[in-house]
């Protein structure tokens, strides 16, 4: 394992718009990939993998503003359309055409409920750029540290059931040469974390069982060492789960985008 | 000369008597049609109070839904045995209907089997309704035994008590009922003309009524015809009073499915729609110019307080949907033990609106304190996910999460009364931007101290 910790400038619109550049591609990082700690270190990641691959990008930075998705879902809509507005007025200023964002409720947010107040632009979500990039040969991936590992994979409902793209992050997981086990309950039919709706940020209502225990027990039942996610929520809600059944030594959760970048040592 | 005319009397009212039955089943036909499109009616009525909703684009995706999911039902294939189950009775419904007009016209006008003009295909057509019918009594048995002593358990959920259950019994006995009446009249058909009997000239093959019921050959023609009589009054009676009995039963969706994923979402799952009288607000208040703005009245109120707030394809939904339990067996929330059935939110958006029709139409009292929100607690609405298990799972494409959402949109902006923690949430994020209570000055934090391990 090389050690170069050669840094990495990671620039802002702002900065690039001053020179008079405009990026290949906007990466939206996302409140949790911004703030929370766990999930910093998925955009870590993804900035890697884009700097690895020398595709021309840039972040908002502090221009950047929550998509309004959790106020949505939580029934205010006032709050969500006057956090869309000041976005698309950003992101218009800038005429930003392409999105990366590797948070599956941006990514929704950001391509479908935009348009309707403005907002039209190209938005993928992370692992259907990863695929892309290794589609087009502009990142080799080589098996290398997962290579015949098993690895589950957990479907984030904005991804899957929302959008429909169940095969993107499939793919990239092939591309590690991994042996992937999945769930019982996957793809359209995948079981929720219980993040989603804005439940993330309140507890759940009374029941008999917490919803990411039961998902989490589901994908320790696959004998996999690793989890892959591709959602941030999904994240904290699995990490919790494996570590409810005291597994977390033995089983990690890992971003798509956090497997790439390990396998190729970024 | 008095005698030939008292002859000629007599005979016109034998003549006459003859149409009596004629005229009975004319009357029963017509009265029966005439209160089903008056239900029907009604329940049009109440889909329409409903809020507006453009549902008139992409029309040949539209067919191409309802032929793949309706017709084709598509979506019952993830479980194969009620499919196949499924499949024979309404493949039942439909095919053996066509023997049902061959009864009106035989009613209407005295004739015995008028569709025997077709030849072998009728011979063909008649036994192949016989095989059919057979299986779909079967079915309904199967199914009864699947509801009742398999107990499948999304039949036993706490909203299934009471009034659905005994509709769901109702539905399959009535069925079972039903067929049984349409192959005994066969096998005395039959049996009446293996003896050459007047009027039951030879017409139609009866595969399976000519085994079942062997004891019929030795009976006299005046029992078999009693017997043919009485079955045949009995289905026909029995279609009716079935057909009747739709509008106030889960079983109307066999007519709704039609409708009903012709006009469903074809947005992607995850796209929840835009509310625009409060993009006009918010562009106010930003200080963005607006298009019409003073045509447009001020909203009266934001989501749904009652079934009348809902637009008209959530309703149609409501009357669409007939209690499977798919979308429930699917939740998250109820899979944990939460309260939140998708089913019982259907259910409850239906039950509200018969009476939020009784009460327009003077029916039922007014009870001003009664609306949506009396039959779905705030706690059923805060444990959804949105994860879109149930929209995913429905066979007839009903969306529950969107009455879920905008009812959340009534308890946030008119009442507000969101749970303590999402209120922190929207005070975090006015703030900060933030769903958490971040500065926003730290968004970029995380940039600082970024290396790579590649030169």
């Amino acid at each position: 394992m090389s050690e170069s910790n050669t840094p990495i400038k990671v620039p802002t619109m702002a900065e690039m718009a001053a020179k008079g550049e405009a990026p290949e591609v906007l990466f939206w990082v996302g409140c949790a990939g911004s703030f929370d700690e766990r999930a910093q270190k998925i955009t870590k990641a993804m900035v890697k993998i884009l700097h690895h691959t020398g595709i021309s990008f840039a972040i908002l930075g502090q221009e950047e503003s929550c998509t309004g998705d959790p106020a949505k879902r939580a029934g205010n809509e006032f709050l969500f359309q006057m956090q869309a507005m000041n976005n698309i007025a950003v992101l218009n200023g800038y005429d930003i055409k392409k999105i990366v964002t590797a948070c599956p409720h941006c990514f929704n947010t950001l391509k479908n409920e935009y348009p309707a107040l403005g907002g039209e632009y190209e938005v993928v979500h992370h692992t259907q750029f990863l695929q892309e990039l290794i589609d087009s040969g502009r990142l080799t991936v080589s098996g290398g540290a997962f290579k015949g590992k098993k690895i589950t994979y957990h479907d984030s409902c904005y991804l899957g059931r929302a959008n429909g793209v169940y095969e993107a992050p499939r793919k990239v997981l092939q591309a590690l040469d991994a042996e992937l086990k999945e769930m019982k309950r996957c793809k359209a039919k995948g079981l929720c974390c219980g993040a989603g709706g804005a439940q993330m940020f309140k507890e759940a209502e009374k029941g008999d069982k917490e919803i990411n225990i039961e998902r989490a027990e589901e994908a320790l039942e696959t004998g996999a060492s690793v989890i892959a996610a591709n959602c941030p929520f999904c994240m904290t809600m699995m990490r919790d789960g494996v570590k409810n059944f005291n597994k977390e030594d033995e089983v990690e959760v890992l971003d798509l985008a956090e497997l790439v970048a390990r396998a190729e040592d970024l | 000369m008095s005698s030939s005319l008292w002859l000629c009397g007599s005979l016109s009212i034998f003549a006459l008597m003859q149409l009596v039955p004629q005229i009975i089943f004319a009357i029963i036909l017509g009265a029966g049609i005439y209160l089903f499109s008056k239900n029907v009616g009604t329940i049009r009525k109440n889909i329409l109070s409903g809020r507006d909703e453009d549902r008139s684009d992409r029309k040949s995706d539209r067919w191409m839904t309802m032929l793949r999911v309706a017709f084709g039902q598509s979506k019952m294939a993830v479980r194969p045995i009620p499919a196949i189950l499924h499949f024979i009775v309404y493949a039942g419904f439909i095919l053996i209907n066509i023997e049902v007009l061959e009864i009106i016209i035989d009613g209407l006008f005295g004739t015995h089997r008028v569709l025997d003009v077709l030849g072998p295909v009728y011979d063909a057509a008649i036994g192949f309704f016989e095989v059919l019918a057979v299986l779909v009594l079967i079915s309904c048995v199967l199914f009864l035994t699947r509801r009742f002593i398999a107990r499948i358990s999304r039949f036993h959920s706490p909203e299934m008590k009471g009034w659905p259950t005994k509709d769901a019994t109702n539905i399959l006995v009535i069925e079972i009922v039903l067929m049984l009446a349409l192959l005994i009249m066969n096998a005395a058909d039959y049996t009446l003309q293996q003896h050459g009997a007047d009027h039951y000239s030879s017409s139609g093959a009866f595969p399976v009524s000519s085994m079942l019921f062997p004891m019929f050959d030795g009976m006299s023609d005046g029992t078999l015809i009693a017997i043919e009589r009485i079955a045949w009054w009995f289905h026909i009676i029995g279609i009716l009073a079935f057909l009747n009995y739709l509008p106030f039963s889960k079983h109307f969706h066999i007519i709704l499915a039609f409708p009903n994923t012709y006009y469903s979402k074809l947005k992607p799952a995850g796209e929840l729609p835009n509310m625009e009288s409060v993009t006009n607000e918010v562009k106010m208040m930003m200080g963005m110019p607006v298009e019409g703005a003073e045509d447009a009245p001020p909203p009266e109120s934001f989501g749904a307080k009652d079934v009348n707030d809902l637009t008209w394809t959530n309703l149609m939904n409501a009357y669409s949907c007939t209690e499977c339990g798919r979308c429930t067996s699917v939740c998250p929330a109820n899979q944990t033990g939460k309260l939140l059935s998708p089913r019982k939110v259907m259910m409850d958006t239906r039950d509200r609106l018969e009476e939020f029709g009784k009460i327009r139409d003077g029916k039922l009292e007014n009870d001003e304190s009664k609306n949506l929100h009396s039959y779905i607690s705030e706690e059923e609405l805060w444990a959804c996910t949105s994860c879109n298990a149930c929209t995913d799972a429905c066979p007839v494409n009903i969306d529950p999460l969107d009455i879920i959402m905008q009812m959340r949109q009534y308890l946030v902006m008119e009442q507000s009364s969101a749970p303590q923690e999402l209120n922190m949430m929207f005070t975090n994020m006015e703030n900060n931007g933030a769903p958490w209570q971040f500065p926003p000055s730290d968004r970029d934090q995380w940039k600082n101290d970024l290396t790579t391990n590649q030169a």
